[in-house]
């Protein structure tokens, strides 16, 4: 008998996982470093679980199908003036929710606002022998059981195949305003970012494109952006290019999606601080590998050319203790250099897949 | 056996034992429940802490972590044929960071301190529990605390970035870092939260926040509770995101107004505290916004602190509500459930309408912006069965957050208090996934036992006696009467005074 691997229902994926022995499961695809299966594995391809089940404007949370799209979510919050602040990419290119929530992507936005951790509520996924658990809740304080929701970012459709997603959303700014600023170098727009740290200013987003220029965000209501924008070049001591309007959302909108990674390079996230910055930008300056900063230099986006292994990356990273992990690109393995977990990672991984069913960690 | 193992890590002086050494130690801010374990050992250091859990394991006896001991949902209760290891000296904030802005701290180290030693760089630890000037990080973490600055910085998990952690088994690993943005499943975010079950986390790597440019902080009062939720409702449909939004009853009023004296108006049934805090030229525009909803809200009146000590004590009056509360009754249960923001007016009422029906006082002291509730009910503990009358009507609190949609906790977490009630909340299947998560991370059951899951012998006792039957109050309590057979398996006794 043949089991559908595009299931329209919870039971049909159920009945299909349970039907393979190696499985991952795929959304819309758009990260496919993560959703192409190893040899020997068959791809459960969830984009079927669609549709908004529950969204209460006023409450500010909504539950959705692991297949729905960002774009169809974002277009039902926007009707209401809300949106979602953790900023996924890939949105334009069809990413779905349960996509954002496996691969753990975030946008510039999150610096301030936070990523998909700290906006997920709940969680209903099938675990590696197809039992369907719920874990959190739709509420936007909860605190019982084991937080599986949080467990789920970043999982990479290895612990579980969601099927369900409940989150908290922010009502949208009035305004947003951007400011470029052109430094020295590499060392003068680190030291500027210092001391944006501890500066009592409110930043949606704050990037650094390498060597030196410096992308500050702000939002807000639109009748304080001219005075908050010359406080912010106050603090930073030098003038920069300011954006609004149209061409504003357009510009970030290119970075969140990843407008300037090339064709054929894949695109990498690599989890830092930014005191790291200066060893990562050694390594990589000789090698011409596009890259950018985001949320403050906690993440590096790199464009790794097409042309050069993943095995080198990984080295690269590991030689720096640093953890990345591919989105794109076909790397044996997605996740590159320095994870942490160990003995915890393996124990709660067999926990929820005990046969194996989908791929390591 | 197990003395003489904990005597080769500890001096005698820091392995206490006699009855009157273990007392303190007997609970924690759930008093209703106490256990006096085998010993309490006072660790100094890490390697004190890793020794000592492997020597548990290597023994099969089991431990209880405890910091300050502040838990609300008995988290750090002891286990009467086990230890408990006292991490409140190990309190040191070993690093700050004020570019990265993160902090690495001991567990024992108090949360208001972490806040303290980062002010002098304009950067402070977000999230605030009431009993922040005295509880420690490290239980924060195990319980996922809030607060009530979490409306807009979220929970504790939101402000962890890494742990070092020693496993049950004496096993060390690393979870998380130190960058905001992680790679690869979230450890660290399972592990926060985790009541104590997973391990110990050792040491701490915290995300601390930038201090607002400008706090604009006011208070309104309401002719009734009910009329009080339904304006945080308004402030939330309005698109204002205020960093914390309180409401407390004539009661909890009433009995601030005893103790620290914050001033509130008079003669008042409800009043709402909201903050603002952001850049001073989005912050006091919207502030005139928000005094706008809460007129149009029915407030009858609005008012602003004069000065920073002035908000520090309206603030200080909610704070310490919980403390306050023993100025109106002898003992009280303070629950923790959550219901939809939307659904506070109704849930307030429902409450109203069970204290009467009950006959027993209520004081509500609570997070509108969240929806999270904390009613206080209020009873003499020396009245005999008057312990049992509330926690029964506190039950149905419970029952009612679950109906609208909520949660049994929060903030406090499951523990000792609602474990009879997480099966209410979660289906057999998702029980049975955090039991199994529990079993594959501590194979031999020994971190904090008997927390979150009624013991497995007690729910088969459950089941048989009555296969329908929804978690009494008489299951909340452990043991409240002789157990069954008379044999006490070294469950937690209760104090019904």
């Amino acid at each position: 008998m043949s089991v559908r691997l595009r299931p329209d229902a919870v039971e049909e994926a159920q009945e299909a996982l349970r039907g393979h022995e190696r499985v991952l499961p795929r959304g819309a695809g758009t990260k496919p470093a993560l959703s192409s299966p190893p040899d020997g594995t068959v791809t459960l391809d969830v984009s079927g679980l669609t549709g908004i089940e529950e969204y209460d404007p006023e409450e500010l949370t909504f539950t959705a199908r692991a297949g729905t799209s960002l774009g169809e979510i974002e277009a039902a919050l926007a009707e209401n003036g809300q949106y979602l602040p953790f900023d996924p990419p890939l949105v334009a290119a069809g990413a779905t929710l349960g996509g954002a929530v496996a691969a753990g992507t975030s946008g510039p936005l999150r610096y301030r606002s936070g990523g998909v951790r700290d906006f997920i509520l709940g969680v209903r996924f099938l675990d590696g022998e197809g039992r369907l658990v719920r874990a959190g809740g739709r509420v936007v304080k909860n605190a019982a059981g084991f937080d599986l929701s949080k467990l789920m970012v970043g999982s990479a459709g290895r612990l579980g195949v969601m099927v369900e997603l409940s989150f908290k959303v922010f009502p949208q700014p009035q305004a947003w305003a951007t400011l470029t600023v052109d430094c020295a170098g590499l060392d003068d727009a680190l030291a500027l970012m210092g001391a944006l740290a501890t500066a009592p200013l409110d930043l949606e987003a704050l990037d650094l494109e390498p060597p030196g220029r410096l992308w500050l965000r702000l939002a807000g209501l639109a009748d304080a952006m001219p005075a908050r924008l010359e406080r912010l070049e106050g603090i930073l001591e030098r003038s920069g290019e300011r954006l609004e309007g149209e061409e504003e959302g357009a510009l970030w909108r290119e970075v969140r999606d990843f407008a300037w990674v090339a064709e054929d390079a894949a695109i990498v996230k690599v989890a830092l601080v930014p005191k790291r910055v200066p060893e990562l930008e050694a390594k990589l300056e000789p090698l011409a590998v596009k890259r950018r900063y985001g949320a403050g230099a906690n993440i590096a986006w790199l464009a790794w050319p097409g042309e050069r292994p993943a095995q080198e990356l990984d080295e690269l990273l590991r030689s720096l203790g640093l953890a990345g992990v591919f989105l794109t690109g076909s790397p044996p393995k997605p996740m590159v250099g320095t994870h942490r977990g160990g003995a915890f990672a393996q124990r709660v991984k067999s926990a929820l897949d005990p046969s194996g069913r989908f791929p390591d960690v | 056996m197990l003395l003489s193992a904990l005597g080769a890590i500890y001096p005698p002086a820091r392995i206490l034992t006699s009855r009157a050494e273990l007392a303190p130690y007997e609970c924690d801010a759930l008093t209703s429940f106490r256990a006096s374990p085998r010993a309490v050992v006072l660790a100094e250091s890490t390697d004190e802490v890793v020794e000592t859990v492997r020597a548990c394991h290597r023994l099969g006896v089991p431990y209880v972590a405890r910091g300050s001991g502040t838990s609300l949902s008995g988290g750090s209760l002891p286990i009467e044929e086990g230890i408990v290891i006292a991490l409140n000296r190990l309190n040191r904030i070993l690093e700050l960071d004020p570019e990265q802005r993160t902090a690495v701290v001991e567990p024992g180290a108090i949360n208001s301190q972490v806040s303290a030693a980062a002010a002098p760089h304009n950067l402070f630890y977000a999230p605030d529990p009431s009993s922040q000037s005295i509880c420690s990080i490290g239980g924060n973490l195990a319980f996922n605390a809030g607060g009530a600055h979490c409306l807009k910085h979220g929970m504790t998990s939101s402000s962890v970035l890494g742990a070092k952690v020693v496993l049950p088994d004496g096993e060390l690993v690393e979870l998380g870092g130190e960058s905001i943005e992680p790679v690869g499943p979230d450890w660290m975010g399972l592990f926060v939260g985790s009541e104590g079950m997973f391990g110990i986390a050792l040491e701490i790597t915290l995300r601390l926040m930038p201090s607002a440019d400008r706090t604009r902080t006011v208070l309104s009062a309401y002719e009734s509770l009910e009329a009080a939720g339904n304006a945080a409702a308004k402030v939330v449909a309005a698109g204002l995101l205020p960093v914390a939004m309180e409401i407390m009853d004539k009661l909890a009023i009433e009995a601030a107004e005893g103790s620290v004296k914050p001033g509130y108006p008079e003669g008042i049934e409800a009043l709402m505290i909201v903050e603002l805090e952001g850049d001073h030229e989005t912050v006091d525009r919207e502030f005139e916004q928000l005094l706008e909803v809460l007129e149009g809200a029915g407030a009858t009146e609005v008012r602003e602190p004069d000065d920073d000590a002035q908000r520090a004590l309206y603030w200080e009056g909610r704070k310490s509500a919980f403390s306050a509360v023993g100025w109106l009754s002898p003992d009280y249960i303070v629950q923790d459930g959550v219901v939809p923001r939307t659904r506070l007016g109704e849930a307030l009422a429902e409450i109203g309408r069970l204290s009467e029906e009950h006959g027993i006082r209520v004081a509500n002291v609570f997070h509108a912006g969240d929806g999270n509730l904390h009613p206080l009910i209020l009873f003499k503990g020396s009245e005999e069965g008057a312990l049992e009358r509330a926690e029964e009507l506190a039950g149905e609190i419970l029952r009612m957050c679950i109906r609208l949609g909520g949660s049994v906790t929060g903030e406090h977490g499951i523990a000792m208090e609602k474990r009879a009630f997480l099966p209410e909340m979660f289906g057999e299947e998702d029980i049975e996934m955090m039991r199994r998560l529990w079993r594959a991370v501590d194979p031999a059951q020994i971190a904090n036992r008997g927390k979150m899951f009624l013991p497995e012998e007690e729910l088969e006792r459950d089941e048989a006696a009555d296969p329908d039957a929804a978690p009494s109050s008489a299951a909340v309590a452990g043991t409240a009467g002789p157990p069954p057979g008379g044999a006490s398996s070294g469950e937690a006794r209760r104090d019904t005074r």
